[in-house]
């Protein structure tokens, strides 16, 4: 089996942040030393087909997540709707379906809260475009442990509010424009020794 | 509901603390719940409560009725009617013909909250005119949430996602059908209600007590680790006639337990499963 990953990646996102996600996701260097794990605003009733029209365009597999699946490193995940998404001490993801947290499930907050009580400071975490402040206290408990915290530039992104709310978090938390994360994601996630599945 | 402001925070330590305590004072043993989603439960509980961590051992130790409480408020108790309306149609077309074939069926709702999965299934068997020669056990660990699936009253706020939900399983007929409404409330109608019985039962703890034709168990086993998982899946196992029906919930993962060998899968994606041998 492929080794857990060293350094968990975060994204969440609401209304606006689709298309960045797929620009992010086409400027991955074919192997990296991270799992990344986007969790997305999304309606439930409608059953998306997210992941299996991506790994078709990317020609790689990125998976929905399932309770208790492995988090991997050179891996991509989706958090599933109508759950929320958590990470447990043994490195595997476990899903929930307690009440929506500001309205969402999946809430970004419980999702970045979980990963800042596993992976402390091995998480970058990164907040894009959305409706609404969901994030905001997850940055608060990432920022506690250690964790790197990004925003989409609330300028550039479609809806700012929750970038904004991200950013007001904390002095420590580093917003980015489009050239920068899509830097980010195509350069600082390589490795030196290149390995092979 | 608003968000209380996050004001306690434990650590994986501390939440084994509690584990133990609990265990040492009561029947409850959660030792084998998934651990990031039980440590935000107690957080939860913390904050309500506005208590730290030694005001909740001292309470699950000394004060009467908390123990309880306690575990009512830990357990996520989230369910809706006709929730996942794919998994309800894949019931009607391939699993109902099956089930027509026993001349009494026997159905176990595990961990039913508070029970309108339990109701959705009755009246899935009554518009297959199996309901009459079914009876349905819906358990849960939670004594508070069955008085309430007794009752079958929701509040009329809450149709309109079952109904929608409902809408999308079957079209043809109204969800209306069943329940009578009233102020702002909806009573399950009493020939639905008929063949049910609610009662306690710990999936963790407790052993078989019935044998059954068809067994969900939707969303519950995500809170629980693979140990427990195992313990649950061998449970439903033995507790299953043969070519009877095992239901889990959509996102669960139990590929890896040994004893599915011993089941054929039916759909993998919405985890319905007949037990062969």
């Amino acid at each position: 089996m492929k080794p857990t990953a060293p350094l968990l990646v975060a994204i969440g996102g609401s209304a606006g942040a689709y298309e960045l996600v797929v620009a992010i996701l086409e400027n991955l260097p074919t192997y990296f030393d991270a799992a990344i794990v986007i969790v997305l605003h999304r309606n439930s009733k409608y059953e998306t087909r997210i992941e299996s029209s991506l790994s078709d365009r990317f020609g790689r597999e990125i998976r929905a997540i399932r309770d208790k699946m492995p988090i991997l490193t050179n891996e991509i995940y989706f958090a599933p709707p109508g759950y929320h998404t958590l990470v447990e001490p043994d490195f595997i993801f476990s899903l929930d379906v307690s009440d929506p947290v500001q309205y969402s499930r999946p809430s970004i907050d419980v999702f970045f809260e979980s990963v800042a009580d596993v992976y402390q400071d091995r998480c970058v975490a990164l907040l894009l475009s959305g409706a609404n402040k969901d994030g905001a206290n997850g940055f608060r408990a990432l920022i506690r442990h250690g964790a790197s915290c990004y925003v989409q530039q609330p300028g550039e992104a479609l809806i700012s509010t929750m970038p904004q709310a991200g950013l007001d978090v904390h002095s420590k938390v580093v917003p980015w424009n489009h050239q920068e994360i899509i830097n980010f994601f195509r350069n600082n996630l390589k490795t030196e020794t290149h390995e092979n599945d | 509901m608003a968000q209380l402001k996050k004001i306690t925070e434990i650590s994986f330590e501390q939440l084994q603390e509690i584990v133990v305590v609990l265990k040492n004072v009561s029947d409850y043993d959660l030792s084998g719940y998934t651990r990031s989603s039980l440590k935000r439960r107690v957080e939860r509980i913390l904050n309500l409560e506005q208590m730290d961590i030694v005001d909740l051992k001292n309470a699950l130790i000394n004060t009467e009725g908390f123990k309880q409480y306690f575990v009512e408020e830990v357990t996520v108790n989230v369910t809706a009617m006709f929730r996942d309306p794919a998994f309800f149609n894949k019931l009607a077309t391939d699993i109902i013909p099956y089930l027509q074939t026993f001349p009494r069926l026997k159905a176990w709702c595990a961990g039913c909250s508070t029970g309108e999965e339990v109701y959705s299934i009755a009246i899935l068997l009554q518009e297959n005119k199996l309901y009459e020669r079914t009876f349905i056990y819906g358990t849960d660990v939670n004594s508070k949430v069955l008085e309430i699936a007794r009752r079958g009253i929701y509040p009329l706020s809450k149709l309109k996602e079952y109904t929608d939900n409902f809408n999308t399983y079957n079209s043809k007929e109204s969800l209306s059908t069943y329940y009578t409404a009233g102020y702002d409330g909806a009573i399950i109608n009493h020939d639905v209600r008929q063949n049910i019985l609610f009662s306690t039962h710990n999936l963790a703890t407790d052993h078989v007590f019935n044998e059954f034709h068809l067994i969900l168990c939707r969303n519950v086993l995500i809170y629980f680790d693979m140990e427990l998982q195992e313990r649950v899946i061998n449970l439903f196992y033995e507790s299953l006639a043969l070519f009877g029906f095992l239901c889990l919930g959509t996102k669960e993962t139990i590929l890896r337990q040994p004893v599915l060998d011993n089941f054929k899968v039916i759909d993998k994606e919405l985890n319905i499963y007949q037990k062969i041998r």
